[in-house]
């Protein structure tokens, strides 16, 4: 009997290496590590955050209303739990997705805005944080994009055949990828207007 | 008719332009790529000394790239392809750095690899490209601006502790590398082995079926495909009926052939002389870009 269950026993675990199981484990937690690395990203751009309003505040403090959407958008990122587990929720996911693009667009006005001030530009404080910025925003940029591929191998992996039917009876479900936040803004072409003055750049 | 030609025109000339997609990453031929002809040959060689003294020292690889253009991609998109198909810097401790020049773009970047973002961060490595190399850029003097931004990486890289760099090139070819892949060699000198040694215990007919069985099962390991198990079974049950005389030379074939393959052609962290390849360091966006 014991023969016999230890014969079940190699069986079982050879079927599962063939039926895909194995491969879906390894490929499911490459997903993980890789959104972990999203979110490492992520969480090292909003550490930047009060540095580098503490650091524009001082030079440009009319700026408010640029200074206070950053801020809030900081604070928004902040409050969502990014924990692991987002990826298995499509809802939350973009509910990340949003607050984190949110955070990318108030800090794309800031710099702008800090355009107008060659003192703050020639700071060194300043420059020192740009640079940790565009750093942390390229590198942010490759972990997007390491995640998009590993969620692709992943749901490829889980929708073809024979896999998808070990992915059903395990319950593996397909995980959301990254759109582009501005979907409408980019399918609409821009606005060429020479006749109005330019929006003032600074009050 | 002319519309119709028209738009086959339009066709192929889109698929042209699609067709021109990235800029390849081109071959590691050396520590300094050069693809614009900028530098001269005492340039290069004198950079690739500098760089092959600190990987002597230090372990951590550092090459140069020039190219003329990045485009349609940012030079950031394109380093760091460069930089995930050189694997330069030591496995695991990732201290590799690539300093890649876009001539006509007029842009650089120093892309830094996991293990150097520590000494050589992000504003260490905007303060190199802002301060050292992109002055001489601008005057025209790209070897000048090369070597001092090459000088200045090394010395930032020598300040920080790394691990001792390998005695020798690493062989990275031990058993359970050979026991984790489905190894061609590994499965020869099973059958090789193993064949023999069944075929001695059970008769020809039953040992040759035993082995064929036996690297069957192997294979479904490795491989998870079930064709490809049978067909590899097969051909070891096959190879073990006809192989007459191995089975005593057996043991002995069998070491002299993973020995040889071993010795040959498997390099770890390419150091010495004129080859260089990459030691396998991984990157993830670290560094700084600059334009002039």
């Amino acid at each position: 009997m014991r023969k016999f269950w230890t014969v079940l026993a190699t069986l079982a675990t050879l079927s599962l290496t063939n039926c895909g199981y194995n491969a879906i484990q390894s490929n499911d937690e490459q997903v993980k590590s890789s959104w972990s690395e999203v979110l490492n990203q992520y969480q090292r751009r909003a550490d930047l955050v009060p540095n580098l309003v503490n650091s524009v505040k001082g030079f440009a403090q009319q700026e408010k209303d640029v200074l206070l959407g950053v801020t809030n958008a900081r604070a928004k990122v902040g409050s969502i739990q990014a924990t692991p587990d987002v990826i298995n929720d499509p809802g939350a996911f973009a509910k990340f997705q949003a607050a984190q693009g949110e955070l990318s667009s108030a800090l794309s006005r800031l710099l702008v805005v800090t355009e107008n001030y060659p003192q703050l530009k020639s700071d060194a404080l300043f420059r020192d944080l740009m640079a940790q910025l565009e750093g942390t925003e390229n590198r942010i940029t490759v972990a997007r994009n390491r995640y998009i591929k590993a969620v692709q191998d992943y749901n490829v992996q889980i929708r073809s055949f024979p896999t998808n039917l070990t992915a059903m009876a395990f319950g593996y479900k397909e995980k959301p990828n990254f759109s582009v936040d501005n979907e409408k803004e980019i399918s609409t072409a821009p606005k060429v207007d020479f006749n109005q003055s330019p929006a003032a750049p600074a009050k | 008719m002319i519309a119709a030609r028209l738009s086959l025109l339009a066709l192929l000339v889109g698929w042209a332009f699609a067709a021109l997609a990235d800029v390849a990453v081109p071959p590691l031929t050396g520590r300094v790529v050069d693809q614009t002809g900028t530098l001269s040959t005492s340039d290069i060689a004198s950079l690739t000394r500098t760089l092959s003294d600190l990987e002597t020292r230090k372990g951590s690889q550092v090459a140069v790239l020039l190219v003329p253009t990045t485009a349609p991609e940012t030079i950031e998109q394109y380093s760091i392809r460069v930089a995930e198909a050189w694997k330069i810097g030591r496995k695991r401790v990732d201290d590799g750095a690539l300093l890649v020049i876009a001539k006509d773009d007029h842009k650089l970047r120093i892309e830094v690899g996991y293990g150097l973002e520590g000494a050589l961060n992000d504003v260490t490595a905007r303060r190199i490209i802002d301060e050292i190399i992109i002055p001489r850029f601008k005057t025209g003097d790209f070897a000048g601006g090369v070597s001092a931004g090459v000088d200045r990486i090394v010395g930032v890289i020598e300040g920080e502790p790394l691990p001792a760099p390998a005695a020798k090139p690493q062989l990275d070819f031990g058993l359970s590398d050979l026991l984790d892949r489905f190894n061609p060699v590994f499965i020869f000198i099973v059958v090789l082995v193993g064949g023999g040694l069944l075929r001695g215990l059970f008769g020809r007919l039953m040992g040759s079926v035993a082995t064929g069985g036996l690297i069957g099962l192997i294979a479904w390991f490795a491989v998870g495909s079930l064709v490809v198990s049978v067909i590899a079974g097969l051909i070891a049950a096959v190879f073990t009926m006809i192989s007459d005389g191995i089975s005593t030379a057996g043991p002995a074939g069998g070491g002299g052939w993973s020995s040889g393959s071993s010795g040959g052609s498997w390099s770890g962290g390419g150091s010495s002389g004129g080859s260089f390849s990459g030691g396998g360091g991984s990157f993830g966006g670290g560094g700084a870009s600059g334009s002039w």
